[in-house]
């Protein structure tokens, strides 16, 4: 097994890091950095539960290996509040009832995060096509689709 | 008492926020697969059978144990014992012969998971494959193969009737005046046959126990589970250990449906622990695992006959179920029972003969699934319904309306209904919907219908499965409030602390909830299933706060030299209303008061206890089904859809989904409504997408992009939750559960709207484009 050496920035913290080959950015965030907000729910990329921003994109860090992630810049669920200010996307989703047994809440954030810093005022339909790869079993998507459109209408805030 | 002077704001029946919103949102909220065991934590793969039904001749497990890393390889030679909910059937891991594809036949434990997978294609089984039995009616055929020959000799509980020598783990009979002579009475009579597949709970957070046992022999188990006592109770007892010696602590649970209740992969932590005393032993399952060796919702054939007079007055119903429980029963039997016993749906029907049938089939273990076969049952009696009512020329709502349960209604079983609001669900869902009035479609290729169904379930449980809790309060006068309940998502915690607060007389900001669950330190909860803990765990706190209450007041009236009538707590303050004298709660919680004498103090650190059991619940008569009081309650409701079917695909779009039921009353608003939306999404889902297949056994969509579920996509375009309320006369404030009801009318209310707009009915669920279209053609609707 090779190691690799990398510098990430994981929520606003530069890290340096030696990782395996074969684990995933999910497993080095999880078990390395003991950041287990970012949730496993199928490590094959089809639940969106370990929705993590990449460089400001959303990505399953299932499917995205750690040692491709030198000098990228990460965030995770734990990212999102600032000075204990929790993100617009947080306080809705809290405001909107939007969170059940919440598994699928992390992932469901940085996915409504990732929107909003690229679409700050989503259409309904936009909203249910960028949650689409985020799988919920308990709420039914309705509070949550509430909470991104009550986000779009809070403060600013890029994350 | 005096009348209060100052108005105590209840939180009961606000919608306070969720307890736990903010460190779920935050990434802080604790699961099971977060906890941090060290270096010493090892990782168990499970070895499974490739066979649906086969003898095991052979296990050689010496290659696997050579295999460095590997710390432990175990089979069923090393665990002798039963284990079953209801009727103790299987072995943690086979012994003789295994039962489906995926029956658990060895374990590994490795000082990782890589190497533990690897020891596992080291281990030699050698099978005689059995013919295997992949379908209930065929299953209780006198030639069928015998899966459990040992089924006589099995420990079972007293209200299930499994016959030994067939496949037969459950006959629950229903039988009420004369159904024969009822149907030459009948103006219009129909008789349909469903098919209800197999489907899976889908939590996003898989299965997980992670097991320890000491050097004495005792035993730690952290896992996501919806039943902590039971699995102390029923995995102590098969490995021969004494319950407290089992220790279960429950994080958080990433979502539960009925698939972490009771035991499905727990015991196998906790058996290959043993053989690695001192060191954690994780278990997690796979995706693809969960989707076969977890519970599925087990498949049901149903047939009905019904019958009405010309008035559109029920006569008759003869209806029998046979449901496809699997390989072994941790609750399919009693799912049985609880359809048997509900087989007319909430309707007073004077002639019945009811027949469900529990088959073990080489399938996938069915267990419990949100709605507790209430959901299958209901898909084909409410196409039923619909189908008699235009027959002898009703319309939908006014035939249920008529013959719907009201209070004070004679039940199936015998006895009456309590107080219930269904016929107000029934007109409100309908109302909403617009019903009778045809809207005209989106374009020209596109149908509309709208549907409706009503429902029925009552909790299915043991007579006597009871709920306890503790209050306690800390030097500052704030609550925290033990119970043994989990929160799955539903907001169980939530409502806990709105139940204290309002009981005790202190703001609800004030409670909190004493978590993790923990066996060791939380007080007793049968299991959090069958939509019971805001009515019965609900109890034993108000029970629990009141006894805090009296303590308090008893104390603070001997001080002031006041009667305890006299006094109130309100805000965390008590007060009297004679003297006007208040002191806050946290001057006398811990420290108790001096007396007046100055000599000694009294009182002490305050703590209430209070527990809940049903207790006028009777049997059933095992060769009719009567008895005065078989179950505690019954919450109804109905929900009502308006569709489109797109005739150049199939497709159908659900545009609007309504769901009303009697909740009794709703102690946290917005939560009700959240289950009656996440429910009726869930009923969608099932409707139109999820399908376990299983083809000779073999499950052949396991995993999440072949087995959809619905997205935000797939959601209606609006939804509406009305909530009834019509007091539950042993409920605290007079609520009754909602958890599981939300999903039981969809499918028939979607299969009535697809009806109404072009025309067909399906023999079962999932009514997918390519079903739909393909009927549509058969029907010359399209070509």
């Amino acid at each position: 097994m090779a190691f690799h050496k990398i510098n990430v920035t994981v929520n606003h913290e530069p890290e340096q890091m030696v990782v395996p080959s074969n684990m995933t950015l999910m497993q080095m965030l999880r078990e390395s950095l003991a950041l287990t907000g970012t949730k496993n729910g199928c490590s094959a990329g089809e639940c969106g539960a370990c929705t993590v921003l990449l460089n400001g994109e959303p990505v399953n860090s299932c499917m995205v290996l750690a040692a491709e992630c030198d000098g990228a810049n990460i965030i995770t669920v734990e990212g999102l509040a600032r000075d204990k200010q929790l993100d617009p996307v947080q306080d809705a989703l809290i405001q909107a009832g939007g969170v059940q047994c919440g598994f699928c809440t992390p992932g469901i954030l940085i996915s409504s995060r990732a929107l909003l810093n690229r679409n700050p005022s989503p259409t309904e339909e936009e909203i249910r096509e960028a949650l689409v790869g985020n799988l919920c079993r308990c709420t039914g998507y309705v509070r949550i689709i509430e909470s991104v459109k009550k986000a779009a209408d809070m403060k600013p805030h890029q994350t | 008492m005096a009348e209060p002077k100052i108005q105590n704001s209840s939180p009961v029946g606000e919608s306070t926020p969720r307890i736990d919103a903010r460190e779920k949102v935050t990434g802080a909220a604790i699961y099971t697969d977060d906890l941090q065991f060290g270096n010493a934590l090892l990782y168990a793969r499970i070895k499974r059978s490739p066979h649906p039904h086969a003898l095991i001749k052979k296990t050689d497990v010496a290659r696997a144990k050579a295999l460095p890393g590997v710390k432990a390889v175990v089979t069923g030679e090393d665990f002798p014992g039963y284990i079953g909910l209801y009727l103790q059937d299987r072995y943690i891991f086979c012994r003789d012969r295994a039962r489906y594809v995926g029956d658990p036949v060895a374990g590994v434990a490795a000082v990782s998971e890589e190497i533990a997978q690897k020891a596992l294609d080291l281990i030699e089984v050698q099978y005689e494959a059995l013919e295997p039995v992949l379908d209930p009616e065929a299953g209780i055929r006198p030639d069928a193969p015998l899966l459990h020959p040992d089924l006589g000799k099995y420990v079972v509980a007293g209200f299930i009737y499994p016959k030994a020598g067939t496949n037969i783990s459950n006959h629950f009979k229903l039988r009420k005046g004369n159904v024969e002579e009822a149907w030459d009475k009948c103006a219009a009579v129909i008789e349909r046959s469903y098919r209800i597949p197999h489907i899976q709970h889908v939590p996003i957070e898989p299965h997980i126990a992670i097991a320890k046992v000491d050097e004495r022999g005792e035993v730690t188990m952290w896992t996501s589970s919806q039943s902590p006592f039971a699995q102390r109770n029923l995995i102590a007892q098969s490995l021969g250990i004494s319950q407290s010696e089992m220790r279960v602590i429950s994080p958080a649970v990433g979502g539960g449906f009925g698939g972490k209740a009771g035991v499905s992969m727990e015991s196998l932590a906790v058996a290959i622990a043993t053989k690695v005393k001192g060191h954690p032993v994780k278990l997690r399952l796979t995706r693809e695992e969960e989707f076969f060796t977890a519970f599925v919702r087990q498949g049901l054939s149903a047939h009905f006959k019904m019958g009405c007079d010309k008035n559109g007055k029920l006569l008759a119903m003869e209806n029998c179920f046979y449901w496809d429980g699997g390989a072994y029963t941790e609750y399919g039997v009693n799912i049985a029972r609880a359809a048997g016993y509900s087989c007319t749906g909430p309707y007073e029907v004077p002639n019945v003969k009811g027949d469900s049938y529990c088959v073990y089939t080489n399938h996938p273990v069915g267990g419990p699934m949100r709605g507790f076969g209430m959901p299958e049952m209901h898909a084909g009696l409410e196409q039923c319904m619909d189908e008699l009512a235009a027959q002898i020329g009703m319309d939908a709502v006014e035939f249920r309306k008529l013959n719907c349960l009201k209070t004070d209604s004679i039940l199936a079983t015998g006895g009456k209904i309590h107080p219930i609001g269904l016929e107000e669900c029934i007109q409100k869902a309908a109302n909403a919907v617009d019903w009778g009035r045809k809207s005209p479609a989106s374009a020209p290729n596109k149908r509309r219908g709208k549907g409706i169904a009503a429902m029925w379930k009552a909790p299915a449980m043991p007579p006597n499965a009871g709920s306890s809790a503790w209050v306690e309060l800390a030097e500052d006068g704030k609550v925290n409030v033990g119970i043994g309940g989990q929160d799955i998502g539903q907001g169980a915690f939530t409502i806990s602390a709105q139940m204290a607060a309002a009981t005790l007389g202190v703001p609800y900001e004030w409670v909190r909830v004493a978590a993790p669950v923990d066996t060791r330190y939380s007080p007793y909860e049968w299991q959090t299933v069958a939509s019971r803990l805001t009515w019965s765990m609900g109890n034993a706190i108000v029970n629990a706060a009141k006894d805090v209450r009296k303590q308090i007041l008893d104390l603070v009236a001997e001080a002031w030299d006041e009667s305890p009538d006299e006094l109130d707590i309100v805000n965390g303050v008590v007060i009297s209303y004679k003297s006007e004298k208040e002191t806050p709660l946290k001057n006398l919680v811990i420290y108790g008061l001096p007396n007046p004498d100055g000599r000694g103090w009294k009182g002490g650190p305050v703590i209430g206890r209070g527990n809940f059991m049903p207790k006028d619940v009777t049997g059933l008569d095992a060769e009719t089904g009567q008895g005065e009081h078989g179950v505690v309650h019954y919450t109804t409701g109905a929900q009502a859809v308006e569709l489109e079917v797109d005739l150049d695909t199939g497709r159908i779009e659900i545009l609007k989904g309504v769901a009303a039921f009697d909740v009794g009353k709703a102690i946290n608003p917005e939560l009700v409504k959240a289950q009656m939306e996440g429910g009726l999404v869930q009923g969608i889902s099932s409707a139109l997408l999820e399908h376990l297949q299983l083809k000779d056994g073999f499950p052949k969509n396991a995993n999440l992009v072949d087995y959809r579920i619905a997205t935000s996509s797939d959601i209606p375009r609006e939804m509406q939750s009305i909530i009834v309320e019509v007091a539950q006369d042993d409920g605290p404030w007079g609520a009754r559960g909602i958890g599981e009801h939300s999903m039981v009318p969809t499918i028939p209310a979607i299969a009535n709207a697809i009806f109404d707009a072009v025309g067909i009915r399906l023999e079962g669920p999932p009514f997918t484009a390519e079903k739909i279209y393909l009927a549509m053609l058969d029907a010359g609707i399209v070509k």
